[in-house]
């Protein structure tokens, strides 16, 4: 048993599909339309045949509910791994990301919280001492 | 809720240190950083009730940004400990050092009324 994909709940699936690959950075890897929404996912340049990342519609009457309530408590969704928080950080508020909460030292890790334009928080975060 | 309530709790004093590290914090990233660096691995619930005492005597402040719900840390009801109590003078302290040399004899007077 592998785990080959996880899944993030989008309001928008095109919007998403924007905002994971030209902004963040992801590869488009399966674009396959089923009816009203589509099967779409992206992958990690460093990983292209890693784990992929399923942009799936957040269409259920109980997704919206359970999104608002992490985002505004701050909970991220999901998390990914980077080699420098601090330089995602620029590199993405560049281009516009709102963070709500910047880089932040805790210890072992270094974490920040990005909003995903599409009703997600995503925690991006460093392992300190990791090459 | 008085401040002198508010205040006595060890984990509500953690949480007004991090507002001052941080203006502006999501309940996420303060229960983040309680339990890194503070070893308080109190439930989100807890420390939300705990925000809710804060915020009850004053001492926070919360704002909506975005969809987000952010804390801030806010100092004024302090001042009412400041007036009700001065700090004293530097005269007041060297008073204090010729009555009592060894720094840590009041400390222990303090535990002779605690027996």
């Amino acid at each position: 048993m592998r785990i080959n994909a996880t899944s993030v709940m989008v309001d928008d699936q095109q919007k998403a599909l924007r905002f994971y690959t030209e902004t963040l950075g992801f590869q488009l890897k399966h674009n396959i339309p089923l009816g009203e929404h589509s099967w779409i996912t992206v992958v990690s340049e460093e990983a292209p045949e890693g784990t992929e990342l399923v942009l799936e519609p957040d269409a259920h009457p109980a997704a919206r509910p359970f999104k608002k309530a992490l985002v505004e408590d701050g909970i991220p969704f999901t998390g990914f791994a980077v080699d420098d928080v601090n330089a995602e950080y620029e590199r993405l508020v560049a281009s516009g990301v709102r963070f709500v909460q910047p880089p932040t030292d805790l210890g072992p890790v270094i974490t920040a919280v990005l909003d995903d334009t599409c009703g997600n928080l995503i925690q991006i975060m460093e392992e300190k001492g990791q090459p | 809720m008085d401040i002198y309530r508010a205040i006595a709790d060890p984990t509500r004093r953690a949480i007004l240190d991090e507002l001052v590290d941080r203006s502006g914090q999501t309940l996420f990233e303060l229960c983040a950083r309680l339990i890194m660096k503070h070893g308080i691995g109190s439930s989100r619930q807890a420390i939300s009730q705990h925000l809710d005492v804060l915020e009850a005597a004053g001492l926070i402040r919360t704002r909506r940004e975005g969809r987000s719900k952010l804390h801030w840390f806010e100092g004024a009801p302090l001042k009412g400990i400041g007036e009700r109590w001065p700090i004293s003078t530097d005269q007041d302290k060297s008073q204090d050092r010729n009555a009592s040399p060894d720094p840590h004899s009041s400390h222990s007077t303090d535990e002779d009324i605690e027996q």
